[in-house]
């Protein structure tokens, strides 16, 4: 090659009168920065990924790192990334592989929504005082309701009622397989869902024994790969997503490389240890809506019609006319994950372009739902990017019932955001199955940390809507007069269906 | 034998399936079928060993996610029969249509006359006690194995010039093999596959699947007994490692 090599992506340094020599950024970089040669402990900073793990262990703060050490000539279009990638692309002729999610600079449709706040004419709320009502029904509502009398002359309900999912806030973490995260990254999860009394999703990876015991706050998933699925997986969920797409990669299947095949891995998933783990693009059983039908009953037969459905989709281009046919399609929830959803491993041109906000999704979605009188019909569950307990407050005024997190989940667990989760090298013990690295995370403590993230954004919420005098969920559902579009144009709020700041 | 008759004309597949389970529930070792017509799902999550005999055409996913019954079908199977099912047998003495035995884990089905599209699609296996078996008894549509992880998938061809004609085998093949009576052209190969010499230890293996397959259809094993057979696998268990460069 005449190439060369590209400047490194990070500059590691050692303050050297700080460094009392301990090495634990050796024993805790699985990456390979550091090394001891003699007395000294030496730096090959190209390896650097940023995971800022020796950073967080290190006893002295004498750990700098600087990103983007040297310089291109700065240039708008031909960007650093832009070279670097051809480069890449130059010496191998392979497509770009990369994790967590969307990493260009576009605009975020949340950062111009404005929440609003009660002043003088109707008084705010105080959550510490007054109860707010975050408890959450997940599934088919019915729109009426028929009632009999009994020969005792009680009244009875006649309608029977679609189960439902009860949520005690509006906030339940997405699917993240065992595979693609740790067991140990899983069990975090299902201690602080199951503490808290929401849900997880299990991910297209089975659910190991190790969670049974949690399997009531689980929701299983069946993606086109049927990883896992079996009769006794799907009784032992709480619901069952089908999973059609994702937000980091519409359109395409995924492959868990088999390096993470290990032998637990192996058997949740039931394939063969260090094989691929290949999830086709499209589910071969679903070519048309109605296909789609068929196996959302094919599931509610084989479970009796116990459990709600739920269906995920990546909000692409026509999500609303997509959602509206699955929300006549006996589903009884639509998971809309936005082009900012999070990954693995997703080829990094989908992950950057392909897709679109899902702010713009749940108001599209909900306004077409409505439209059509169907909205009763399936609830909306939004994900992809969703960073703060504002994200959520606003993702629910434009017509969700609850959100799905991920990345921010993982944060909470440790995770820097590095994007390199499918190297299986998470120095976090999240995306890895490496045990030495599994074993750094420990589950109870995961647990706490991942249930005070919940707890933090589940008050915050309490106080947004009690400042905007809403005093249960349901008011704040769909509610788009107490949003306010900032520096948004005229098109993109009709289709927020949110007025301008100032109106 | 505990049988139960149950007249299925004109029945939702909702209160037939919950007719099912209910004689299952009551001890029925057999249950019988008649008048069925187009009724999805039959089998759908069922446990145990309970023989289900069908007696006309059953709708989609007949077996899906079934766990140990046996299902014989005298008339021809709609699209996916056999769709992710774990253990247990289906038997159709007729066609069926796209997708059959679709992501199968474990069990065995077995078609006496020909398959539509995508048949044995996503197969996979786990350890031996968990490996799919199709067997074709006449031939099947392209992309046949596609994405095959584990299994195996046999075509026998009776009444055929050739067992296959139909594009596509294999394609995206990672376990698993797929069995074609005769020679099969190279143009025929999905990208991934690849073709292996069948050989007597083969034959030893396939020997009790072709005694049991004939048996069922009353055909005459020993005319299937010898190594007139193409063996199709993976070129390798990672089609897909060497396709990223990391970000």
């Amino acid at each position: 090659m005449t190439l060369g090599s590209v400047p490194p992506k990070f500059k590691v340094s050692i303050d050297r009168d700080q460094c009392m020599d301990c090495g634990r950024c050796i024993e805790n970089c699985s990456y390979g920065v550091y090394r001891r040669e003699g007395d000294k402990i030496l730096i090959e900073s190209r390896k650097c990924t940023g995971c800022l793990r020796c950073v967080a262990m290190c006893p002295r703060d004498a750990i700098t790192l600087t990103e983007k050490p040297v310089d291109y000539r700065s240039h708008p279009l031909w960007t650093r990334e832009v070279r670097e990638d051809i480069i890449k692309q130059a010496c191998s002729g392979k497509i770009i592989l990369s994790g967590m999610g969307n990493a260009r600079d576009l605009p975020v449709v949340y950062d111009h929504l404005l929440l609003d706040a009660c002043q003088v004419t109707n008084p705010s709320i105080d959550p510490l005082r007054e109860p707010m009502e975050l408890r959450t029904y997940i599934g088919k509502k019915p729109s009426k309701l028929k009632f009999r009398k009994t020969e005792s002359g009680e009244v009875e309900l006649e309608t029977k009622l679609a189960p439902n999912l009860k949520l005690n806030t509006p906030i339940m973490i997405g699917h993240m397989s065992f595979g693609a995260i740790s067991l140990n990254s899983q069990l975090s999860m299902a201690k602080a869902v199951t503490e808290l009394g929401t849900y997880m999703g299990t991910g297209e990876g089975g659910l190991h024994e190790a969670l049974y015991p949690y399997q009531d706050h689980m929701i299983v998933q069946v993606a086109s790969g049927r990883f896992g699925v079996n009769i006794d997986y799907l009784e032992r969920g709480a619901a069952i997503e089908i999973k059609i797409g994702q937000g980091a990669k519409p359109g395409i299947g995924g492959h868990l490389p088999g390096e993470k095949v290990s032998e637990e891995v192996s058997k949740a998933r039931m394939i063969p240890i260090g094989s691929d783990a290949i999830s086709p693009a499209p589910h071969h059983d679903i070519y048309s809506i109605e296909d789609l039908v068929q196996l959302i009953r094919s599931l509610k037969e084989a479970t009796e019609w116990k459990k709600p459905v739920f269906v995920k989709i990546a909000a692409v281009h026509n999500v609303a006319p997509i959602a509206a046919g699955i929300a006549r399609s006996s589903a009884d929830a639509v998971v809309i994950d936005g082009f900012r959803g999070g990954t693995g491993a997703a080829p990094k041109v989908f992950r950057d372009n392909v897709g679109i906000p899902i702010e713009v999704a749940i108001a599209s979605v909900d306004q077409k739902l409505r439209e059509q009188g169907v909205r009763n019909e399936i609830s909306i569950i939004a994900s992809g990017g969703i960073r703060t307990s504002a994200d959520l407050a606003k993702s629910i005024a434009l017509g969700a019932d609850a959100v799905n997190i991920g990345t921010a989940a993982l944060v909470a667990l440790g995770c820097r955001v590095c994007g390199n989760c499918y190297r299986n090298l998470c120095p976090w013990g999240i995306a890895t199955q490496r045990p030495d690295l599994v074993s750094r995370l420990d589950p109870e403590i995961g647990a706490v940390q991942v249930s005070n993230l919940i707890k933090g954004w589940t008050d915050e919420l309490s106080e947004l809507m009690g400042a905007a005098g809403i005093n249960s969920i349901e008011s704040l559902r769909g509610n788009r007069d107490r949003l306010r579009g900032y520096m948004l144009d005229e098109k993109m709020l009709e289709i927020l269906d949110v007025l301008p700041a100032g109106a | 034998m505990k049988t139960v008759k149950i007249d299925a004309r004109g029945m939702h597949y909702t209160p037939l399936n919950q007719k099912i389970r209910a004689a299952i529930a009551d001890g029925a070792e057999e249950i019988i079928l008649d008048n069925v017509l187009g009724q999805r799902f039959i089998g759908d999550g069922l446990r145990g060993n309970v023989r289900i005999i069908v007696n006309g055409v059953p709708g989609g996913d007949l077996g899906i996610f079934m766990s140990g019954p046996t299902c014989i079908v005298h008339g021809n199977a709609e699209h996916a029969p056999g769709n992710t099912m774990d253990k247990g047998m289906l038997v159709i003495h007729g066609s069926a249509g796209d997708a059959v035995a679709h992501s199968m884990r474990g069990g065995k089905v077995f078609i006496k006359n020909n398959i539509g599209y995508r048949g044995g699609i996503h197969m996979k296996q786990y350890e031996v006690e968990a490996r799919p078996i199709l067997v074709v008894g006449g031939t099947a549509h392209s992309f046949l194995g596609e994405y095959m992880a584990g299994g195996m998938v046999l075509v026998l061809g009776i009444g055929k010039d050739k067992a296959m004609t139909d594009r596509g085998i294999g394609s995206g093949i990672h376990g698993g093999e797929i069995i074609i009576r005769g020679d099969v052209d190279d143009y025929l190969l999905g990208t991934g596959a690849k073709k292996f010499k069948f050989t007597e230890s083969d034959l030893e293996r396939i020997t009790p699947i072709i005694k049991s397959f004939c048996e069922q259809f009353g055909y005459d094993a020993a005319e299937f007994l010898d190594t007139n057979y193409t063996k199709i696998g993976p070129v390798s268990s990672r089609p897909f490692a060497s396709k990223y460069v990391w970000e």
